[in-house]
């Protein structure tokens, strides 16, 4: 099925050389790339599966010649994508064959940090772990922590509403912005939200945190900075099956914890990390759980206690809790490098996103072993398990004939077993290119719809990142029709 | 990620090579967090990754352009990716084998060139690159810029006093290197006085001239392997001979030689005569700081009462080819402690200070930001005096701070015998 065919696709070809000529005017000669050999390299970001060569790319340095070049694409009715530090893995950045992708690394300055409000405001190129470096020096960090948040910038956080391994206490990107500043596909300057927690009108803020590129481009963001605990602890247990390890997490969130972490890998991950990392995973074990707790000192300890006790409960076959912050740290090394420490054992992968109910965990890993066998493709799980996030990484092999295909049909078989559960396609790396299909069984036609009026209320021509997040009408008719199925709908979260 | 290697490299050594290391990537983009170039320049094309993908379509047949040779002209080759990267990608071999294929399709600019030649040609020659040295100390007044800045201003304090040939049981070659000598001659001095305290006799065998980096990060690879194989064999006799006793070691005071030599067994694994000598070379290889932490005991028990953390205040640059090539670290600063220096925390101090072999030279504008950069960093508890590990560094360090720019090595020399 032809991308070309999804909503807002653009009615006639730019002329390329107009387009040249007139960005050339408003951006500096670095800043503009045209010719094949330099756009190749942006043919695609973490999702490289999906790939498409993007007639330019151009580089602003500042807001104003984004506004400019944005100016300049809207008149020649050209597509625009926009994109960070392209470490997303839902081809969220995949660029338009007719489109300029507008890369905003080079906004990378921290405009101002205030630590007595507590609020940073950064440029959209900013990275997410510097952020909390800069911060650091006051006792403040920024909260959501992708595992890419060494990498990954802020400008695309809020557009995929990233997440990570703390957002479980601490909240995903939406509840740590306080504003967003951007421009509107033909250059107006917008704003959202505002320095304080609430704002008149309706929630425009909310919207902009996951958008995926396809309302505004963001110039600016505010973010809340939250303080370091006094201390963190984290528990690595052991199991010598995945179904206690998903039992207990249901245990642990039903005993009342909101732990700061919770996370599990199972034993294709860790023996995957553990040579790079040295992380000390139980290297027997079918599964291990991360238990994060923070807080003083007192309260830290007494949870500590509870989640040990359930974790026993569970049948842990090892406690072990991190004595210091070094160990902390290296305990979660390995889960933040767990996906391309995954690229050691297989060429390639396809990291998918669903979220489910926490008490089918269990249910969702026997059914992933069972789609092993059935596609003859190895899977390593790795889990936001608290918050039921799940990141099972398919592994393949691109140069094999067919493996893509069969890779992707083992994750949608993934993606539409979490609707079924009860779950969504996506908990926090977005729908992009990747997950577009299944949009359709998440949803019903008539909310499709819905969401197809409010980007044409924000973009009327459809020039804002094409083709992605939202399904054509039509691409859902062949959806249902090839899968022989009536839409799962009404399960959102 | 998918490869379809061209006929021209498939199947080869080098192209079997880029397609195992090409597949390990994963795309993910950690890299350019930490790249150097990336963090100054925003272009996916100046990181890593953006690197990797244009090696990629040129190895796939894909017409290639000076477009291409400039983006992998600016790569430092710091490692500081390797580093990072949770995938294992050998990035620094694939970066030489794109640099080869890209040097020999696509014709550089005459003055490009020339500069080049040069520096090929007189850098890794001791004899001449030191009479250059004096010329250009008298002619700096003419030089352009970037250069002047690189030719220390004043004569340096000349070589201090080799420690008289003792007769010591323990032996170990120290490289003499190609410019050092001219540019840093105390550093191997104050190694060996240190060495010889400990019981450890250090010498420069003859015959051995530069370690062939230079010349192989310029892309003149056959040129390299040839120095290299000229260096084995003024080793040789020492590593392997009855006559000699033989030796414990080969000890660089230069971590990028350290970083390259370490790296014979790699480069000349396919060469029948010399694979097995440079595979052996390679592990024989130390650098100083490796040598002198297993030496801690004995160390601590000379230093005694100047050990006591009273020292004066210094920050550490660590070279990329020691933290990154050679992955070394943390050793060099529990030495200086060992010492009783007192060590001022670096921000950054995975970034490389710009200096990266000829760097400073072919990419002067992007050097000098790296370079002051780093100097701000290492300024920034106003210590006493900076060290560094690696004679490129503090040549280049030294070009932008009246700070002095030192070998840690005659710190700790300092301290034992000052």
């Amino acid at each position: 099925m032809s991308i070309d065919n999804e909503i807002g696709a653009p009615r006639c070809v730019v002329g390329r050389r107009q387009l040249i000529a007139q960005l050339r005017t408003v951006l500096p000669p670095h800043c503009l790339l045209i010719e094949e050999e330099e756009l190749r390299p942006y043919e695609c970001d973490g999702l490289t599966a999906y790939r498409q060569l993007p007639s330019l790319v151009a580089l602003p340095e500042n807001e104003a010649q984004a506004q400019a070049a944005l100016e300049i694409c809207a008149a020649l009715n050209a597509p625009v994508v926009p994109r960070g530090a392209a470490t997303g893995l839902s081809g969220g950045a995949m660029p338009h064959r007719d489109g300029v992708v507008v890369s905003l690394a080079k906004l990378k300055r921290i405009v101002k940090l205030d630590p007595l409000a507590r609020t940073a405001v950064v440029q959209p190129g900013v990275r997410n772990l510097a952020v909390s470096e800069a911060a650091a020096p006051y006792g403040l960090y920024y909260a959501p922590d992708p595992s890419s948040q060494i990498a990954c910038t802020i400008g695309g956080n809020v557009a995929e509403n990233s997440g990570g391994v703390h957002c479980l206490k601490y909240g995903l990107t939406v509840h740590n912005v306080l504003r967003v500043r951007g421009l509107t596909v033909d250059g107006e300057i917008v704003e959202f939200g505002n320095a304080a927690l609430d704002a008149p009108g309706y929630d425009l803020l909310a919207l902009m945190n996951g958008s995926e590129g396809m309302l505004a481009l963001i110039t600016e963001v505010t973010v809340k900075l939250t303080p370091k605990p006094e201390l963190a602890q984290v528990v690595l247990a052991s199991f010598d099956e995945v179904t206690k390890a998903g039992d207990a997490v249901a245990g642990i969130i039903a005993a009342g914890i909101i732990p700061a972490g919770l996370e599990m890998m199972d034993k294709k991950a860790t023996h995957a990390v553990e040579p790079y990392v040295n992380a000390g995973y139980d290297m027997d074990a079918e599964a291990i759980l991360l238990c994060e707790s923070d807080g003083t000192p007192e309260e830290v300890a007494e949870e500590i206690a509870r989640m040990k006790a359930v974790l026993e409960h569970s049948g842990a076959s090892g406690i072990r809790v991190s004595q210091n912050e070094a160990e902390r740290l290296k305990f979660w090394a390995g889960r933040k490098a767990a996906f391309p420490a995954v690229g050691r054992i297989t060429p390639d992968y396809l990291c998918m996103d669903g979220t489910i109910p926490r008490k089918n965990l269990a249910r969702m890993l026997v059914a992933i072993a069972e789609m092993e066998v059935r596609y003859g493709l190895r899977c390593a799980n790795v889990f936001h398990a608290g918050d039921g996030n799940l990141h099972p990484l398919i592994m393949y092999d691109a140069n094999v004939p067919g493996q893509l295909d069969l890779a992707t049909a083992f994750g949608a078989e993934i993606l539409e077993l979490s609707v079924e559960l009860g779950g969504t396609i996506t908990g926090e790396h977005g729908v992009g290119i990747e997950k577009i299909g299944q949009m359709c069984a998440q949803f019903s036609p008539d909310e499709l719809d819905l969401f197809r009026r409010l980007k044409r209320a924000f973009d009327p021509g459809g020039l804002l990142n094409p083709g992605k997040a939202i399904p054509a009408a039509a691409r859902c008719r062949e959806y249902r029709l090839t899968r022989g199925a009536a839409p799962l709908a009404g399960s959102v979260r | 990620m998918q490869t379809h290697l061209a006929d021209f490299i498939e199947g080869t050594p080098e192209g079997r090579e880029a397609d195992t290391i090409l597949r390990s990537c994963v795309h993910c983009g950690f890299c350019t967090a930490t790249c150097p170039t990336y963090q100054l320049l925003g272009d996916e094309l100046d990181g890593p990754r953006g690197r990797i993908y244009l090696i990629k379509q040129m190895l796939e047949g894909r017409p290639v352009s000076r477009l291409t040779q400039v983006h992998l002209d600016r790569c430092l080759s710091c490692r500081s990716c390797e580093t990072t990267c949770p995938s294992g990608v050998n990035y620094h071999r694939l970066l030489d084998i794109g640099r080869g294929v890209v040097e020999r399709c696509v014709p550089r600019p005459m003055a490009e060139k020339a500069m080049r030649f040069l520096l090929r040609e007189a850098l890794p020659r001791p004899w001449l690159f030191g009479a250059a040295v004096k010329l250009g100390r008298w002619m700096r007044p003419l030089l352009p810029p970037a250069l002047a800045d690189k030719v220390p201003a004043t004569p340096g304090e000349g070589a201090g006093a080799w420690p008289k040939a003792a007769a010591h049981k323990r032996r170990m070659i120290v490289l003499a290197g190609c410019v050092q000598p001219a540019l840093a001659p105390d550093t191997n001095a104050a190694a060996a006085r240190v060495l010889d305290k400990l019981g450890i006799a250090l010498f420069e065998a003859a015959g051995a001239g530069c370690c062939g980096a230079l010349r192989y990060h310029l892309d003149a690879h056959e040129r390299a392997l040839a120095d290299m194989r000229r260096l084995i064999d003024a080793w040789w006799p020492h590593v392997d001979s009855e006559q000699f006793g033989g030796i414990e070691a080969i000890v660089m005071t230069a971590s990028g030689c350290g970083a390259h030599v370490r790296d014979f067994g790699a480069l000349l694994g396919h060469d029948p005569v010399y694979a097995g000598k440079a595979a052996r070379i390679s592990a024989l290889t130390r650098d100083i700081s490796e040598v002198l932490d297993a030496e801690r005991e004995g160390l601590a028990a000379l230093l005694g009462e100047a050990g006591a953390g009273t020292g004066p205040e210094v920050s550490f640059h660590s070279p990329c080819t020691l933290q990154h090539g050679q992955k070394v670290r943390g050793v060099v600063e529990s030495l200086l402690a060992v010492a009783g220096y007192r060590l001022s925390p670096v921000a950054g101090a995975h970034l490389c200070c710009g200096s990266a072999g000829t760097y400073s030279i072919t990419q002067p504008a992007l050097s000098t930001r790296l370079r002051d950069n780093k100097l701000a960093a290492l300024g920034a508890g106003s210590p006493a005096v900076f060290a560094t590990a690696n004679v490129g560094c503090q040549t280049h360090l030294q070009s932008g701070t009246a700070t002095p720019v030192r070998h840690w090595i005659e710190l700790i020399d300092e301290r034992l015998n000052g």
